[in-house]
Parts: structure tokens; sequence; C-alpha cells
């Protein structure tokens, strides 16, 4: 390991984490933390089990070993309202859009809680819509009559309507055109500006380089190396060992 | 579309590995070559013969032979059975309604298979209660069964440890002396040992092709890998 988090804010932390795939045995010991407001990144081939760590964290896995700590409380075996009440956003990588509900109602999904008000309502759909202005054009649409790019953005979008301390974002720019790309690149950097933290599984060497501090490399369903962003270049070895071929 | 014009050599004996990102088409390719999906247009000749839109057991019978990304083995029998089952569809439809006592070579045939994915010593054994990754080759020695002249390979170390991988990795190179073998795998340092050429897939297409030493350099592959 040759960086570390900040441990003095740390607001998740992964320990040890061992999962299975029914016998399959893919997370080995996954340890990991971010801390309040960070863009971390969890990098890797397919497989290695990056999607799976994350489902860890929202207890979508069943982890057999170790734990995962929030905000220094253990949050295993919490159902998904609890977390999600706690601060902790999931967007899959499949996204998850109700495809039969309009834009507009989607983001309600997240709004309509207790503890809201009118105001704060319309103030946290101003704002998604200031990020995503085609969601304000299209906000009577059904979300299955959305492009890739454009349900890749509700999805977002959605999360953020909990106002969570954390998103875990899974491959948001998997087969997205670059137009595309470089929108959730500003998404992630305005989200950082607002002191959300982002756990980022991604494949996109250069916008996870760009968006996030540290980042995580993972193989065979265990962390082998972790680095601070800025450290890191596209030509660097440990890039290529990890992602190249 | 999921595959465009892909153009597509195999020699005998070769061991050939298919890479590409995620939705390259690398199993698409694989379910067009083994019947599972038929092409809307083009041909796959096998041997010599056109076997475009063979159903798969048709496919089977020409020798290409496969295994599955997700393990697709009868678990509620012996590892045993399931390779004898496999060995028996090479007998003529008919015999498949004789007990199998009646082909006394089959069992041998069966042992062999097992034998050569090293677990002739869980013969008896459910194949329910084989760990994850003897499971994954059993499904190895299901196709090895069937006596293929080409035998396809998707993801045979998926979901499998360091130390699980590295052993089907040698296994995989036992049987590459004796078929010609396409594989479809992720981890890179095991493809690079394994195969004598690359065939990498880009948005269902064929972006380049090679040794293991011509794809490293190809600058277009690396960039589609790391997304540049």
């Amino acid at each position: 390991m040759s960086a570390s988090g900040p441990s003095d804010d740390l607001l998740v932390k992964v320990e040890d984490l061992h999962a299975y795939y029914g016998k399959s045995h893919v997370l080995h010991g996954v340890s990991l933390t971010v801390g309040r407001g960070e863009v971390v990144a969890l990098i890797g081939r397919n497989g290695v089990g990056k999607s799976t760590t994350l489902k860890g964290i929202m207890g979508l896995v069943m982890a057999r070993q170790g734990r995962v700590l929030f905000e220094d409380k253990p949050i295993a075996g919490m159902p998904a309202h609890r977390l999600a009440r706690l601060g902790i956003a999931y967007v899959p990588e499949d996204r998850r859009i109700f495809r039969l509900l309009t834009v507009l109602e989607n983001l309600r999904t997240g709004l309509d809680r207790s503890g809201m008000t009118t105001t704060r309502r319309q103030a946290l759909l101003d704002k998604v819509f200031g990020y995503f202005p085609r969601l304000a054009e299209r906000r009577d649409q059904a979300g299955g009559t959305l492009s890739g790019g454009e349900q890749q953005m509700l999805a977002i979008a959605r999360a953020m309507m909990l106002e969570p301390k954390i998103i875990l974002l899974d491959e948001p720019t998997e087969g997205l055109m670059p137009r595309m790309v470089s929108q959730i690149k500003e998404i992630i950097d305005a989200l950082h500006r607002e002191g959300v933290a982002i756990l980022l599984v991604e494949q996109n060497v250069p916008l996870t380089l760009e968006c996030s501090q540290r980042v995580y490399f993972m193989e065979k369903g265990e962390v082998r190396h972790h680095a601070r962003a800025s450290e890191l270049s596209v030509n660097d070895p440990v890039i290529h060992q990890y992602l190249g071929v | 579309m999921a595959l465009n014009g892909v153009d597509f050599e195999i020699q005998p004996g070769e061991v050939r590995a298919i890479i590409g990102p995620n939705g390259a088409g690398k199993s698409t390719f694989f379910n067009c070559l083994t019947g599972v999906r038929h092409p809307s247009s083009g041909r796959i000749v096998f041997d010599g013969v056109d076997i475009t839109g063979l159903p798969p057991d048709r496919i089977s019978q020409r020798g290409i032979a496969r295994s599955y990304q997700i393990t697709n083995i009868l678990p509620n029998v012996t590892a045993l059975e399931n390779v004898r089952i496999a060995a028996q569809s090479r007998r003529h439809a008919w015999n498949m309604l004789r007990h199998h006592g009646a082909f006394r070579d089959l069992l041998d045939e069966a042992a062999a298979a097992l034998q050569a994915v090293g677990l002739l010593n869980k013969a008896e054994e459910l194949a329910s209660n084989l760990s994850h990754g003897e499971q994954r080759n059993l499904e190895i020695g299901i196709a090895l069964a069937t006596k293929p002249k080409l035998l396809c390979l998707d993801e045979p170390t998926a979901g499998m440890s360091a130390a699980e991988t590295r052993d089907t990795m040698e296994l995989v190179q036992r049987i590459a002396k004796n078929l010609t073998i396409l594989i479809v795998e992720h981890d890179m340092p095991l493809v690079m040992e394994l195969a004598h050429r690359i065939t990498v897939f880009h948005y269902g297409e064929v972006i380049a092709d090679g040794t293991p030493e011509d794809i490293q350099r190809n600058p277009r592959v690396q960039e589609v890998y790391l997304k540049t």
C-alpha cells in the first residue's frame, strides 16, 4: 500500500470482506476506505470483484467474513432503505430505471420522504435539472424511452435526491458515447465540489485518474495495489498491469 | 448488432485466445460457432463442412465442444455420470435408450476424461459436492468426453481464486497438446502464456489479430482497453 486515506475523517471502511456467489469465492478479503467527500476509484478487469465489493457494502451480497463500517458503525445486514437513510446511495451498472415511470416520477422515488418540505424538494429538483438539462426537457417522458446515456444521468440524479453522503457508482460510462462520458465526468466533479463522497467502479482510465483522489486496483477478488491518482498516469506500468493487454 | 462482419480462421492444433472489453461480442461469437445463435448473414465452415445454422447437438456431433462462462453441469449425479453421459452422446441416437452397462468402453472413456481434468479421485462424488474450481474443471471434462476437435472455453477461470486459476491453466495446457482450443479469458498473463495467437474483439468487430507480442505492441488494443 503506497498511500493511505484520511483516517481522521473516515466515511466508509471495508475490512477483510469475503463474499461468495454460490460456491465461487469471489471476494478474498477486500479492505478499503473512503474519506468524507473523497472520490475513490476501484479499477480492474472484468470479473475481479469490483461490482461485488459495491454490492457487499450495500448488503446485496452477504459477507461471509469481514465487516463494513459507515461512520464507524457496522452496517452489515441492514436493509437498503436504512442504508439510504444513513446517506448511502447506489447506482448499479444496469441503472435500474423504473421504465414505466416518468423522469419526474423516478426522481420522486428518492424525493418523497419524511422531513422534506416543498421548498427543499423544489430546490433539489432545480439543482439536478441544472446539472442535467436533458432530464428537465424530458421530465414527463417514460424512463424506458430515454437513451442509455440519459438513463445513466437519471440514475445518478435519482441517487442525488437522497442528498447522500456517498454514492456508489458502478461503471457509469459503460457503453456511453464520448460526449456522454465527459458529462458524467462533469457531474462527478460537481458532486465532489459539493462534498459528496464517491466510490467509483470504472474501466475508463483517463476519467478515473481525472476524477478521483485515490485508486484501488483489484485482481482475482483482492485489492492488489493502492495509489494516489495524482501519482499515476495513463501510461503507468501499474495501469498497464491491471488493465492493459 | 452484436457481431459485425467478423472474419476469423483457426488452424488445427492452435490455441487461440479471444479477448476484448465487456460487450465486445466474444460470447456471441461462441454462441454462433456452437449453434446456440445463428448468424443473420455470413458462413461458418468447420473441418471443410458448412455448419452455419446447424443446431447445437449437430455441431457437437461434428466435433465442436464448449464450456460456459457460468457453470453448466448436472449437479445431482456423480462426476463420472456427468462425463459418461457426454461420452454416450457420441453413440448412435438409438443407443441412448440402452443401459450404459451395455457399453463397457463408455466408462473407460468417461474415466479418461475425468483423469484429463484431474478429477478421477472424485468420480463417485456428486457433482454438487465438488468445489467451485472442481465444478469448472468438470465442465471441461464433459466437453472433452464428447471427443471434440475444437474445444471452446468461455472464461474457464471466472470466479476462481489465484491458485485455482493456476491449476486450470496447467490443465488447459495439458489438454491443448491434442486439441484445437479457442478460449475467451480476461486474465491477461494467462492469455499471454497460453495462446499461440490472439484475436481482439471490440463492439462486435475484430480490431486486431496476431501473436501475443503483436497484440501487446498494438496501440489500438491498448487504447480500447484503457479507453484512452
